[in-house]
């Protein structure tokens, strides 16, 4: 009846997991107590859980990343006193079989439910105002992406407590992850919440790409994109055209688990070495997935805090699409020492090398859009100048890691740790806390305390530099990744300082806390009236913050790259249309939620074989993919006079500042004609 | 698309958006599905090419392969592309009943292409060559299988389009719903071209 | 009204004689590999070359006449795309079938 289910798959008489799973529940029981309690379910279901909108999918889709980025990052703070004290004869507290279940988790969680949900959710929030648009190109299958990679997200979560998470590291090599050696339920948990989340990743993929080629404002020409446009389309091309391998090679896993096929097998013709190429093919595109828009966020920081148009802009463009053809043909890289023969090695070695060049292009365009610039030091120019020496380094270790030799030395070291893990810091999670502090006052409305920020970021820094530059020196000295304990005692006071980085860097995300908490209790001091709260050059800063549900009451029309800075100089930034239309804009749906929750119990009925739920979930997810299509009422209109209330609302704001700001008045108060 | 396109300028009024331009976004996203999902297929096509001569003691294509069968299945999908095409054309003339009757062909004639499979599958395992007896036959049914999935979600689809035609008519949901489903059927006639002449005929050869 | 959005989609309907022109020479086209491997007359290289023409030129009238892709700016979207996959299948097929032979002759 219930499968593999019972109920000694609770880990009852594992106190640390025990704690954490009690600790999340109660926190789960507390918040739903609050919902009920303040009568907000309503509310939650019709504002945000149903909603269509890009930008409160946007911040869903945020929320769910700091969540997770507080799951992975606790894993990251038990491997780190892990080995700091499981040394000499010591075995530390975590058990091996529990190690390593949590470096699984940590690699999992961070790149697939932390850094894909907080890119995803900043686009959502961003692409469609930089570009003019009211929405996404599919609204529905928008809010669908974000639940199915909730979903995804939750059986992860899940594993913490029923049953157990994969213990064959975050790429599941074959044939460790195949039935014979990995029988319990931990990699089935890995496979599905990996394939959900990537199916997720594809649809908003498809649903991006044609947002930014299709629901352009008029006059945005390609060479017009903010550069957050251009890296997310790359990225999106990434996305649609890798994750679909990830897909392959997932279900072939699936089938040798389940179905006792033969694909990664030891035995009857199974090749275990093209579980790891498949799983590279995607995974090279995948960091890239995860770096580029990043890249993108720093551009649009640096040019605004400089004051400056982003020098080499072109070339910015031209090194992102070199990028991301390079990403599909260095995935050996990852294996070198598979024992290929030195031809393959050392094509696949030099490519790696050539995607230093676009990288360092990209480098350079952002110091020179610094020089001589103006430079306003807010949080956001923070993160980014960290980024771009940190990034440095860690590309450097990068470089040197491409020489297939020096490959065999280090590889499965802790240098190999130390060097993605500084590419992928500074490079993805910089990048994208510094949009969110960028952005965090567009989409709600104030600005965060400048001083809590500064103070977690230095912890985040330091911390950062304490945690891994040890990391290196150990990689050299020959300590190998993923040690549940060691006998070499000369590794310990490195691993003591590492582990005293991870808890600096704890302290920086307390300080986010508080610099959330403190500024939400500011909030009314830090609000944003003007919706332009840093002189931004493009046309999101257009709209009031938080913006109106429609974003642009007039659709604008651009006639130069930074569309609203060169609006601001024309002095037609504010100008008021004559007259308002009625707006469509797509109504709410449940649906994406139900087939999201649907896909969440498919998935844990497939781990623990309970086949007929299994079977139920999927005719429901399907039935209801049917019922969406049978409904035709999808959109709902805004009435002109509405548009025009909402309009006259912010104009009476911003005059009330304009007021005073004398040199400003003009162009607001004064109605002009329709352009 | 250049931004002068007629299809962008009218988003700028979405209000006065016909139903033009939501099908051209609708029908270029599918287009954009159908290459990731080409890159689906190319993984396995792939796999299938790394593994395919890996027969661990059990059969080879030459011994399982029945060809004049081959070509049966082969005709049913090329016909009922072919069906799946003059459906356009009543729906361009706006024949609702014509509409319909092609797609009831159409139906009939992948269905026979997905039992003719099924019977297929059935008779290699029975005999004992299953996906599971070695590396080249869990290549040869995953990447068959995966493209006779892909033909019976067509078919539930044309299912549910038939019933909405019936109930409501020709309206531009439909039609775009329409025009999503051709291509995806042809499509898939082209992917099984790729697996004929890959797949089993390089296998008998 | 349907001639309208028809035009405006990128994919256009064709005709009667597009489909039947296609359908005749899918025919012929599949026709040539099975006649080529079912009475074994050609070398083993040669039927193999016969298969994959046949199949590369039917794929490509599919294409044309089924698909309707050509170079007319509604398709262009749509066939830039269909190019860009099979650049990223050229490297990824090509590159895993070289790896993977590549390892397979070292470890014979």
């Amino acid at each position: 009846m219930f499968g593999k289910l019972s109920l000694s798959a609770i880990p009852y008489n594992n106190p640390i997991t025990i704690t954490a799973v009690g600790g999340a529940v109660l926190l789960g029981l507390v918040i739903l107590g609050l919902i009920t309690y303040y009568r907000k379910w309503t509310y939650l279901y019709k504002e945000w859980l149903t909603s269509l909108d890009h930008k409160k999918i946007g911040i869903m889709y945020i929320i769910l990343a700091l969540v997770m980025l507080l799951r992975g990052f606790a894993d990251a703070i038990l491997m780190r006193s892990q080995q700091a004290v499981a040394a000499g004869g010591s075995l530390g507290f975590l058990p091996p079989d529990h190690f390593d279940q949590i470096f699984s988790a940590h690699g999992s969680i961070m790149i697939i439910f932390m850094a894909m949900p907080f890119m995803v959710g900043l686009m959502n929030i961003v692409v469609p105002q930089q570009i003019g648009a009211r929405d996404v190109a599919f609204p529905f299958m928008n809010s669908l992406s974000l639940w199915l990679t909730t979903a995804a997200a939750l059986l992860v979560m899940v594993s913490l407590g029923v049953g157990e998470f994969s213990k064959a590291g975050w790429s599941g090599y074959a044939p460790l992850t195949e039935q014979q050696y990995s029988p319990g339920v931990g990699v089935d948990y890995w496979i599905w919440a990996f394939q959900i989340a990537g199916i997720a990743s594809t649809m908003t993929g498809i649903n991006f790409l044609v947002t930014i080629l299709k629901m352009r404002a008029p006059g945005m020409k390609p060479m017009r994109l903010p550069l957050f446009v251009w890296t997310t389309f790359f990225t999106m091309l990434l996305v649609v055209w890798a994750f679909p391998v990830l897909t392959v090679d997932l279900a072939l896993l699936t089938l040798d688990r389940y179905l006792g096929m033969h694909f990664f097998t030891n035995t009857l013709g199974g090749n275990m070495m093209m579980y790891v190429n498949l799983f590279w093919t995607w995974g090279h595109p995948e960091v890239y997935i995860v770096i580029l828009p990043a890249f993108g966020i720093f551009s649009e920081i640096v040019a605004t805090f400089s004051g400056k148009r982003l020098f080499g802009y072109t070339s910015m463009v031209y090194a992102t699409s070199v990028i991301t053809i390079l990403s599909f043909s260095v995935w050996l890289h990852h294996f070198f020492t598979m024992g290929s023969s030195p031809n393959v090695n050392i094509f696949f070695g030099i490519a790696t090398m050539l995607i230093a060049v676009p990288t360092g292009v990209k480098i350079f365009n952002w110091l020179f859009t610094m020089y001589r610039g103006r430079i306003r030091f807010a949080t956001p120019m923070y993160w980014t100048l960290a980024f771009i020496v940190t990034f440095a380094v860690g590309g450097s270790a990068g470089v040197m890691m491409s020489i297939p030799p020096a490959d065999y030395v280090l590889h499965n070291s802790l240098f190999l740790i130390a060097h993605f893990h500084n590419v992928l810091i500074p490079g993805s999670l910089f990048g994208f806390f510094a949009g969110f502090y960028y952005w965090f006052p567009k989409a709600i409305g104030f600005r965060l305390n400048e001083d809590w920020g500064k103070r977690a970021f230095w912890c985040w820094l330091i911390g950062f530099y304490l945690a891994f530059i040890p990391l290196y020196v150990l990689g050299f000295m020959g300590m190998p990744r993923r040690m549940a304990h060691y006998d070499n005692p000369a590794w310990h006071p490195y691993l003591l300082v590492a582990a005293f980085g991870a808890a600096v860097i704890l302290l920086g995300i307390v300080f986010q806390g508080i610099q959330l908490v403190v500024s939400i209790k500011e909030r009314h001091a830090l609000r944003d009236p003007t919706g332009d709260l840093w002189d931004g050059r493009t046309l999101e800063w257009m709209t009031s913050s938080p913006p109106a549900v429609y974003n642009f009451p007039k659709i604008p029309i651009v006639d130069e790259v930074d569309a609203f800075m060169d609006m601001k100089g024309k002095n037609v930034a504010y100008r008021r249309p004559d007259q308002y239309n009625d707006i469509v804009m797509p109504k709410n749906s449940a649906h994406g939620l139900i087939i999201g929750a649907l896909a969440f119990v498919f998935g844990f009925a497939m781990i623990w074989y309970v086949w007929w739920l299994a079977i139920l979930a999927a005719l429901g997810m399907l039935f209801t993919v049917i019922a969406r299509s049978m409904d035709e009422d999808i959109h709902y209109i805004i009435p002109a006079a509405e548009v025009e209330r909402i309009e006259n609302e912010r104009y009476r704001q911003l005059g009330s500042i304009a007021k005073r700001r004398p040199t400003d008045e003009q162009t607001i108060l004064e109605p002009v004609p329709e352009m | 698309m250049i931004t002068t396109d007629a299809s962008t300028i009218d988003i700028a009024c979405r209000e006065e958006v016909e139903h033009a331009d939501t099908v051209a976004i609708q029908t270029f996203g599918f287009w954009i599905y159908l290459m990731s999902d080409l890159i689906l297929f190319a993984t396995l096509f792939t796999t299938f090419v790394v593994l395919g001569g890996a027969y661990a003691g059990g059969p080879t294509g030459k011994e399982l392969f029945d060809l004049p069968y081959l070509l049966g299945e082969t005709l049913f999908l090329l016909f009922s592309s072919v069906t799946c095409g003059l459906v356009l054309l009543a729906l361009h003339d706006g024949k609702k009943k014509w509409v319909l009757i092609g797609l009831a062909v159409t139906f009939l004639l992948g269905l026979g292409f997905v039992s003719m499979e099924i019977n297929e599958f059935h008779g290699m395992i029975a005999a004992g060559h299953g996906p599971d007896r070695s590396a080249f036959l869990s290549s040869f049914f995953t990447l068959v299988g995966t493209h006779g999935i892909h033909v019976t979600f067509g078919l539930i689809w044309m299912a549910v389009v038939i019933a909405q035609v019936a109930v409501k008519g020709l309206t531009s949901p439909v039609q775009s719903r329409l025009m999503r489903l051709s291509m995806f059927w042809h499509f898939l006639d082209i992917i099984w071209i790729g697996i004929f002449s890959i797949v089993y005929l390089t296998g008998v050869v | 009204m349907s001639q309208a959005f028809i035009d405006s989609t990128g994919a256009s309907i064709g005709s009667l004689k597009s489909y039947g022109a296609g359908f005749v020479l899918s025919l012929v086209l599949t026709a040539i590999p099975f006649v080529l491997v079912m009475s074994g007359t050609l070398s083993y290289p040669l039927t193999l070359a016969g298969i994959f023409s046949a199949g590369i030129v039917q794929i490509l009238v599919h294409l044309h006449y089924f698909l309707h892709l050509d170079t007319s700016s509604a398709a262009r979207w749509n066939v830039l795309a269909l190019i860009f996959t099979l650049v990223i299948m050229a490297l990824f097929v090509g590159g895993t079938i070289w790896i993977m032979y590549d390892l397979y002759y070292r470890m014979m």
